[in-house]
């Protein structure tokens, strides 16, 4: 089968910044694939190249099967965009918007009024149809605005960072919306730097850094080549810290974290419960009073350090996977 | 619901008239229901006549012609690139917000986004010349040419502010904001003072004469004049209406065959 997404060398500057640097990828038909990377990673600008908004400088993009430059138009009609923004009209209704962007789909007034039902209908949407968007909140417009990259029934659907800034309730309904959307057979080309979400609405992740590609998988599959398990303390008292850390380090050879603002030490073990119960044991011989201790598969964030040698984001790094938005 | 979604390997897409139709009634449909944007517009249009008319007016002599005849159809046509300044605002606000985004990301002739913004425009300015002509007549202009020839200008007037809006499309698109828009929007002071809209150009210093005759707003603003007043006005200005009106095309003409490529490559641009 065609894939949906193949690109082969993509290569695209800005000025002297480089924002995609020989960047491989393919997406296969059924797969919500996430492009996870820090800010400035190049995500938007692959996803504009993907949705035509853009002109590769050099490479290879298709869109199942279409070349991104000599046929925008092809891959125009099998794409739905929804940016970063929320770019509905304000002064319109719900169903306008929906019904204007249905009708640019070449759908006649009678198809449009039916799909733009059924995409409220999905969305929730329907009981403020008929209100201006500008009284929307900031989680309806998203909803809008995903529903307006619906309407036309896209077989590639691109989601550029689609809950940034939405408040966790909005993110939460925003993911089941996705989530329906892609049991309903619609393909998805998803851009986060947000870890549980990849974690979450993904079935492959691929992680890029500086233009490239540097890790790509299911989220299971990154997690095993990050290779590790981590175990986590939560000590009672800060004083604890430096003795818990001392006791990890005898377990394996990798050195504990310490995180002093949530009073918690961290340290990759070897797969298998046996390292838990040795933590506890060196735990016990230090004297360190334990509030709680967790033994889990890395985050994407850990996956993305080991990977990467970088953080995804330097300022949360004590909030891994938990973004403050 | 599945049936909705399947994905459909090949969709028809829009023309350019019905693609073009949906985004200028989106275009009129913002400015209708914006109360500020129609309660400010119209309530600026009409004091600034006013002042013109009652504060200024006493001081301008307008040779054979009341200053009110002389100045009506002046502030009518610079209304135009006043109102211009609103869409090269509007059209980089849509930039930063993404909708221009969306709209290219669809499969519509790429022509029709500016131009449904320019109908859409376009059509918004039979409301703001509507407005002024009718402050105008209440406060004492008159026709002194016959009804045709009014109608004529009517319809000049739906050209220049065609022509001179891409000329604001493309400041919005290169602009990038909308604050930058507006900055760059200024453009239109001297293109509108600098004229003979409010005073006679022969009241200038020579070297601003030299610009303000051949500029195209005062072809403009004169063409109009002679239509709406006739015989006098050509005895002031010099010329009969035909001398005015070719002018007036054939400037038009040529800012549209200079703003709309730019437009269009403004909007392409990556």
């Amino acid at each position: 089968m065609t894939p949906t997404i193949e690109a082969a060398g993509l290569r695209k500057r800005f000025g002297k910044t480089v924002a995609l640097d020989g960047l491989d990828l393919v997406a296969e038909p059924g797969q919500v694939l996430a492009v996870l990377g820090p800010n400035g990673a190049g995500k938007t600008t692959f996803v504009r190249t993907v949705a035509t908004l853009l002109r590769p400088d050099a490479g290879e993009l298709r869109v199942a099967g279409h070349d991104v430059r000599r046929q925008p138009g092809a891959v125009r009609r099998v794409i739905g965009l929804a940016g970063q923004y929320a770019a509905v009209e304000p002064a319109m209704t719900g169903r306008e918007n929906l019904r204007l962007v249905a009708r640019l789909f070449g759908q006649d007034g009678r198809a449009a009024r039916v799909s733009s039902d059924r995409v409220l209908e999905l969305l929730g949407l329907t009981g403020a149809a008929d209100r201006l968007a500008r009284t929307y909140s900031g989680g309806m417009r998203r909803k809008l605005d995903l529903g307006a990259s619906l309407v036309g029934a896209p077989r590639l659907l691109l989601l550029d960072e689609p809950t940034t800034g939405l408040d966790p309730r909005s993110r939460i309904e925003l993911w089941d919306a996705i989530g329906a959307l892609v049991g309903a057979g619609t393909d998805v080309l998803l851009t986060t730097q947000y870890l549980d979400e990849a974690d979450h609405l993904a079935s492959r992740v691929v992680i890029i850094d500086h233009g490239r590609v540097v890790a790509a998988g299911t989220p299971s599959e990154l997690k095993q080549r990050a290779g590790r398990n981590v175990i986590e303390v939560h000590t009672r008292d800060r004083a604890d810290l430096a003795r818990a850390a001392a006791g990890l380090a005898g377990l394996d050879h990798d050195q504990p974290q310490i995180e002093e603002a949530t009073r918690r030490v961290r340290v990759a073990v070897a797969a298998g419960t046996d390292p838990l119960r040795d933590a506890l044991g060196a735990l016990d011989a230090a004297g360190v009073a334990v509030e709680d201790i967790s033994l889990r598969p890395p985050t994407l964030d850990e996956v993305f350090l080991a990977l990467t040698g970088q953080g995804l984001e330097p300022a949360a790094e004590t909030t891994a996977g938990h973004p403050a938005a | 619901m599945a049936s909705i979604f399947a994905p459909t390997a090949t969709r028809p897409s829009a023309g350019l008239a019905a693609s073009t139709l949906g985004i200028a009634r989106r275009g009129l449909l913002k400015f209708l229901r914006t109360p500020q944007l129609v309660v400010v517009g119209t309530v600026q249009s009409a004091l600034f006549l006013l002042i013109f008319r009652y504060v200024f007016g006493g001081a301008i002599g307008a040779g054979g012609l009341d200053y009110v005849d002389f100045l009506v159809p002046g502030f009518i046509t610079t209304g135009l690139l006043f109102a211009g300044m609103g869409a090269a605002a509007g059209v980089a606000e849509d930039l930063e917000q993404g909708f221009v985004d969306r709209l290219r990301s669809l499969p519509i002739p790429r022509s029709a986004v500016l131009a449904g913004r320019a109908v859409a425009d376009t059509t918004l300015l039979v409301w703001s010349l509507a407005i002024t002509g009718a402050v105008g007549f209440a406060v004492g202009f008159r026709l002194h040419g016959g009804l045709a020839d009014a109608l004529a200008a009517f319809g000049l007037l739906l050209v220049f502010g065609f022509a001179f809006e891409w000329m604001f499309l493309t400041l919005g698109l290169f602009a990038g904001t909308a604050q930058a828009a507006q900055g760059l929007a200024l453009m239109v002071f001297p293109l509108t003072f600098v004229s003979s809209a409010y005073v006679p150009v022969s009241s200038m210093p020579g070297w601003m004469q030299a610009f303000a005759e051949h500029q195209p707003v005062t072809v403009m603003v004169d063409a109009v004049r002679v239509l709406t007043q006739g015989r006098a006005a050509e005895l002031l200005l010099g010329h009969g209406a035909g001398f005015y009106v070719v002018r007036s095309l054939a400037w038009s003409a040529a800012i549209l065959a200079v703003f709309v490529p730019l437009a269009v490559a403004g909007y392409r641009r990556d």
